[in-house]
């Protein structure tokens, strides 16, 4: 498979383009913050995702989705990110429709037809700490009657306090499992804080929540590789997401560079600026066909993944962080303001970067992966 | 199957018939790097039989049509064949000039009579090409070149010199800018081709920081060059000059500037020792190989999709200059790491059991990868100005 979008995913993207642009353009996220919007997205925007089969694009055909790859669900992402639209679309259309399309039996059944009709909004319950350590899960989940008690705290759960069901992780003896909770599990609260990019995460507070067996997202103790797929699609879709903020930040700056003079000339003309925004150019380059390669190796089901999952999460961290501290810097002093958009990009920048991992995290997993 | 398997299968089969076991070592001398031409001495039987098997299916230039010497694949049949080479370790039957730079620029803007001349002795290794371009007052600003050759009706006499021509006093021919035009700047220059042993032509090498020589000054002394001996058009050869440029810069990154594109910690951690978490034993050299390791896996992924967009004819013109300017500035940085991982071994300047201080010289040779073929800044103008459309000179 040739590292470039072929002529069907072409057509995709000329198609999610505009229409992201038109109905979700960075006006749209200002609007939902000077509003104090409690929500996180807009749901109108999201009944028109639906009406263009975009939240379904995972779903197997089997479930009623268009069982489209990583590859495709990157385009839409991207220009998500281009354009800082806020959008359940990472958590639930990716990260969740992996995890159960992976386990598959009773909740993939229940969830995933509501996912692709774009009833059902999913939450990623995962981390119990400030920085992403999915290896220390300390949530627990004991038997109790026919099925499961579950205990613990979550936070940095997206979409958390309007889920219709969250992807709980949890310690069970023999192993991880994933659970299925829905929305109005006795014992379960979710307390949304606003983010500095004005998103809304929750802190999910886990105290003795009862679930039927049949919540068990796979196999009891086998959750371990589900999680992981959980992990790699919604990691590759951040890191997707991060190469159109990135992407965004820096036309806006190059835009810039062509109209602000100083010094009786362009800035767009000083080498120093440049050579900056050049190097800027390469290191976007690079973290955008990191992604589509970790996309490619994720769709073909290769064994290379993991360490391209990786990989493509801490380039793109890098770069795009380059990008929005770039695009804020050759702004000058309107770049500081509220008013002008290049703020809003390295407020996005950040709540992505720590998502499901950051450099430092996935550059250690490299080294680990390679035996260091 | 598809024909791409089948054309894999096929490249397999043939690669097990014929590449020699010696010739799927990894590279470690000069010697081992077979670059042909009339006085090529082969370093063993392996490296010529191999080279012999290669020119004979047209596998030294692979994408090239047959008529000159390739064997006419096509881009997706080419990514396969080097698949294949690299599954086992081949080492590149011939590297050379002719192949990396002239011939393309042949390709593009010789007559059928100059393809059929210069391309087939290229494929075949039997003449090696040097690259004449830049002079001691004309580096990066390249276009401001002196060498003069005067008109003489049926032939120029060429006068002036050259330097950094990698390779020259081993050269058969010279591809070189020469000045036909004083009063014009960009169009007075025509790309010639000559005989290394025409009367006139000097060469004297040129001492290295590594301690080699593989450089020179060149010196021309009224050498006469026939006035059938040019490409493209008279005059006009800087744009030749600026194609070929492009392939320099293609081959400089594509061939590996980034290296060699393995593990670098994975590498070091077995002389390093592991702690007791089973990481290398120390943090800090830890952390800088490891985020080294993401920007190699990343520039291979880059460096894929560059070919692929590259061979389809959808890459923006101007992107060698950032893959060659990425590339290099990567492998500048490992050979760093090399020696920061090697201690005071890798000191050691001329030692047996380190290969005549191999690491030492390789990390020195390395300062040159962001100057040859263009500087890095010169690299980040032209991004600038051709690809980020940024005004100004
Ligand atoms: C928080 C804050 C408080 C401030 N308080 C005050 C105050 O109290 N009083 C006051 O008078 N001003 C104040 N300023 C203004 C401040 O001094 C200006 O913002 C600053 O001088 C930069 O000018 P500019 O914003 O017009 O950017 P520009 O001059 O437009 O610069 C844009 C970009 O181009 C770059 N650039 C410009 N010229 C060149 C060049 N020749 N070579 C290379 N790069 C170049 C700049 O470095 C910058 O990255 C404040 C600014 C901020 C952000
Ligand atoms: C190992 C090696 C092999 C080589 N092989 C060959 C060969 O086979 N044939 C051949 O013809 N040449 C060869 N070269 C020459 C090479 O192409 C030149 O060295 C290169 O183009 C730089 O020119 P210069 O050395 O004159 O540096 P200069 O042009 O003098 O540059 C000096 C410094 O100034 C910077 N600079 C110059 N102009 C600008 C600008 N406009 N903006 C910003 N910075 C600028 C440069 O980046 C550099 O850092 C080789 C060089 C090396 C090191």
């Amino acid at each position: 498979m040739p590292l470039y979008h072929n002529d069907d995913q072409a057509m995709l993207k000329d198609s999610v383009a505009p229409f992201v642009a038109e109905q979700a353009p960075v006006s749209h996220l200002r609007k939902l913050r000077d509003s104090a919007d409690a929500t996180g997205f807009s749901r109108d925007l999201w009944t028109q995702f639906t009406e263009m089969g975009l939240p379904g694009m995972l779903v197997p055909e089997a479930h009623g989705g268009l069982g489209m790859g990583h590859m495709e669900a990157g385009i839409v992402l991207e220009e998500i990110g281009r354009n800082l639209t806020p959008s359940p679309f990472l958590a639930t259309s990716v990260g969740a429709v992996a995890a159960l399309a992976k386990a598959g039996g009773t909740q993939a059944g229940r969830w995933l037809p509501a996912i692709a009709s774009g009833e059902a909004i999913i939450a990623l319950a995962i981390d119990e700490g400030a920085k992403h350590r999915p290896d220390r899960i300390a949530t627990t989940a004991t038997r109790a009657g026919n099925g499961f008690r579950l205990d613990g705290k979550k936070s940095f759960v997206l979409h958390g306090h309007v889920a219709d069901m969250s992807i709980v992780a949890a310690k069970t003896d023999g192993g991880i499992t994933l659970f299925a909770v829905p929305k109005d599990a006795k014992g379960l609260t979710a307390d949304p804080r606003r983010l500095v990019d004005s998103s809304l995460a929750s802190h999910v507070i886990l105290d003795g929540v009862e679930v039927d067996a049949d919540a068990v997202i796979g196999e009891v103790d086998a959750g371990g590789d589900i999680l992981d797929a959980l992990l790699a699609a919604t990691r590759t879709g951040a890191a997707a997401e991060m190469v159109g903020v990135g992407q965004g930040a820096m036309d806006m700056t190059v835009t810039y560079l062509k109209e602000r003079k100083q010094f009786g000339k362009l800035i767009g003309e000083f080498q120093g600026l440049q050579h900056r925004a050049a190097h800027l150019y390469g290191e976007m380059e690079v973290a955008r066909a990191t992604v589509m390669k970790a996309q490619q190796l994720l769709d073909e089901g290769s064994e290379g993944a993991k360490l391209m999952v990786s990989v493509a999460k801490a380039k793109a961290g890098r770069a795009a962080n380059l990008a929005v501290r770039e695009g804020v810097q050759m702004h000058g002093g309107i770049g500081m303001t509220d008013e002008y958009d290049i703020g809003l990009y390295m407020k996005r920048d950040r709540a992505l970067a720590e998502y499901m991992g950051d450099v430092h995290y996935h550059i250690d997993q490299v080294a680990r992966m390679n035996g260091y | 199957m598809s024909d791409l398997d089948a054309f894999r299968a096929e490249v397999r089969g043939w690669l097990e018939a014929n590449c020699p076991a010696e010739m799927r070592e990894p590279i470690r001398e000069e010697g081992d790097v077979c670059w042909g031409g009339r006085n090529w001495v082969f370093k063993n039987d392996a490296q010529k039989r191999w080279l012999e098997a290669c020119a004979a299916k047209g596998y030294t230039v692979p994408d090239w049509p047959k008529a000159y010497g390739g064997a006419g694949l096509t881009p997706e049949q080419t990514k396969v064949f080097k698949q294949e080479m690299k599954r086992i370790h081949a080492r590149s039957p011939l590297d050379s000039f002719g192949i990396w730079m002239l011939g393309p620029a042949l390709l593009q803007f010789g007559t059928e009579e100059q393809k059929v001349q210069y391309l087939n002795p290229i494929a075949r290794g039997e003449i090696r090409w040097c690259q004449g371009y830049s002079e001691p007052g004309s580096g990066s600003d390249l276009v401001s070149l002196q060498t003069f050759g005067e008109d003489k009706g049926d032939h120029w006499v060429v006068n002036g010199s050259k330097i950094w021509t990698s390779y020259a006093d081993q050269a058969d021919w010279i591809f070189c800018l020469v000045r036909t035009d004083k009063a014009n700047k960009y169009q007075g220059i025509t790309f010639m081709l000559f005989d290394m042993a025409s009367p006139g032509v000097t060469t004297k090498p040129i001492l290295l920081i590594s301690g080699n020589s593989p450089f020179c000054e060149t010196f021309f002394d009224d050498v006469e060059v026939p006035k059938t001996q040019y490409i493209g058009e008279i005059n006009r050869g800087w744009d030749v000059a600026k194609y070929l440029l492009g392939h320099e810069r293609e081959m400089i990154s594509g061939g590996g500037a980034g290296g060699d594109m393995v593990s670098i910690g994975g590498a070091f951690a077995k002389a390093f020792g592991k702690n007791a978490a089973g990481e290398l034993d120390d943090p800090i050299l830890r952390a800088e190989m490891a985020a080294f390791d993401v920007d190699v896996f990343a520039y291979r992924a880059m460096g894929e999709r560059f070919m692929d967009m590259w061979k389809t004819g959808r890459a923006h013109p101007a992107s060698s200059n950032m893959m060659k300017y990425v590339g290099t500035e990567l492998n500048k940085r490992r050979h760093e790491l090399v020696m920061s991982g090697g201690g005071s071994e890798a000191l050691e300047w001329d030692s047996e059991e380190t290969k005549g201080g191999a690491r030492a010289r390789g990390w020195l040779r390395t300062k040159a990868n962001s100057i040859e073929g263009g500087t890095s800044e010169v690299m980040l103008n032209v991004i600038a100005k051709r690809i980020l459309d940024l005004p100004g000179a």
